[in-house]
């Protein structure tokens, strides 16, 4: 299966942003990482995609899940 | 049929399981997410064992400790009632229906909102109530802080660093968080504050872009891109309607954690229990579910 493309937005004092990047590491998904507390351009992105303002947002391939939902994130790496 | 469902999964709710697996009592487990409010907390320096753990760490050695048992978990459900009916416990979440012998509700608390108008609608688009998430996020705006306690606080400081400008509003006279924030805060030629305030309303288009407050009778409009909902907590027991509760709707126990319900047992900061630690939720949890064991045994 090929690997898909995953970005997470996250800040660095978010606790869930943690969980979410712990869970990713757990099943061995690279990801890459936006701090959107540093990097104004990837906040703005973010902002666009998910249309609010919340971290973390996790894209997998253009699929937008908001906050550190396990259900949804494995739903989409599996499929 | 389950010998025992618990709802929650912070400390409270994990300890309660782990006690209920060790006694093989069939246990199912209901709950939003695993780790409750101990993934808010910071910097841990009181849970005896670890002289400092962060509460991301410490949930995950929670979450590590409950998955050496077979327990059935529904994680990222949601309950909303409780029926007590012939001796036989019924909760219906919004995935299912589930019985049991007995229950131990865990819930804990929620973050207390302000209940104006635009502050559902606005969520997570200008309204956060998670100032250590979502703070950097609004760097350079002008931001409001609101409510006056340590947590409220706590977000000014942190906002401080990034935000524009800060308008703290609070509904009392004087802010009642500890002095050595209040004088960070008012040292800062960023922080407005604004005792005796009330916030009326919330307003924008696609996110948020003022607040309308009212102070000494009159209204006044402030221009803000975000609104920072720092008011406290709320205990999570509307889904059961039967147990008693007190004005603030935490559950009553006694010293054995049962409720008004026999075969209904409650632990942590859902409780009217006065220390909201996280040690002591364990310790709630723990006698809750050897008094649930108890209850059965008895049956």
């Amino acid at each position: 299966m090929m690997s898909k493309a995953v970005k997470v937005y996250t800040t660095s004092t978010c606790p869930y942003c943690t969980m979410v990047k712990n869970f990713l590491k757990e099943k061995n998904i690279t990801f890459e990482e936006a701090d959107v507390g540093r990097d104004r351009t990837a906040a703005k992105e973010m902002v666009d995609k998910s249309g609010q303002m919340g971290v973390p947002v996790v894209d997998i391939e253009g699929k937008i899940i908001v906050g550190f939902d396990k259900e949804a994130i494995s739903r989409e790496l599996g499929g | 049929m389950n010998d025992l469902i618990v709802i929650g999964a912070g400390p409270a709710g994990i300890t309660a399981s782990v006690y209920a697996a060790r006694k093989r009592m069939n246990c199912l487990i209901i709950t939003g997410d695993i780790g409750g409010q101990t993934i808010l907390s910071s910097d841990i320096e009181n849970y005896t064992g670890y002289h400092f753990i962060t509460g991301v760490e410490l949930a995950q050695k929670f979450r590590e400790h409950l998955e050496q048992f077979k327990l059935e978990l529904k994680v990222g459900d949601k309950v909303n009632l409780v029926k007590h009916e012939d001796g036989i416990v019924q909760v219906r979440t919004e995935k299912g229906e589930y019985q049991a012998k007995t229950l131990i509700i865990a819930s804990g608390r929620i973050p207390r909102k302000l209940g104006v108008e635009g502050e559902d609608e606005f969520k997570n688009r200008g309204v956060t109530y998670c100032a250590t998430c979502d703070a950097p996020l609004f760097s350079e705006m002008d931001v409001a802080v609101v409510g006056g306690g340590n947590s409220a606080l706590d977000a000014t400081l942190q906002l401080m660093k990034i935000a524009n400008k800060i308008y703290l509003v609070d509904v009392a006279d004087r802010l009642r968080a500890d002095p050595i924030m209040v004088e960070k805060a008012k040292g800062s030629n960023k922080v407005i504050i604004y005792n005796n305030a009330k916030v009326k309303q919330i307003s924008g288009d696609k996110f948020v872009q003022g607040i309308k407050i009212e102070r000494d009778g009159k209204e006044e409009d402030l221009t803000v891109g975000g609104i920072f909902i720092e008011i406290g907590s709320t205990p999570a027991s509307e889904f059961v309607k039967d147990v008693a509760k007190n004005e603030t709707g935490e559950i009553f126990v006694n010293c054995r954690c049962e409720t008004n319900i026999s075969g209904i047992f409650a632990a942590g900061d859902v409780t009217d229990v006065p220390a909201k630690q996280i040690i002591v939720a364990c310790g709630e949890g723990a006698k809750a579910s050897l008094s649930a064991f108890d209850y059965i045994s008895r049956l």
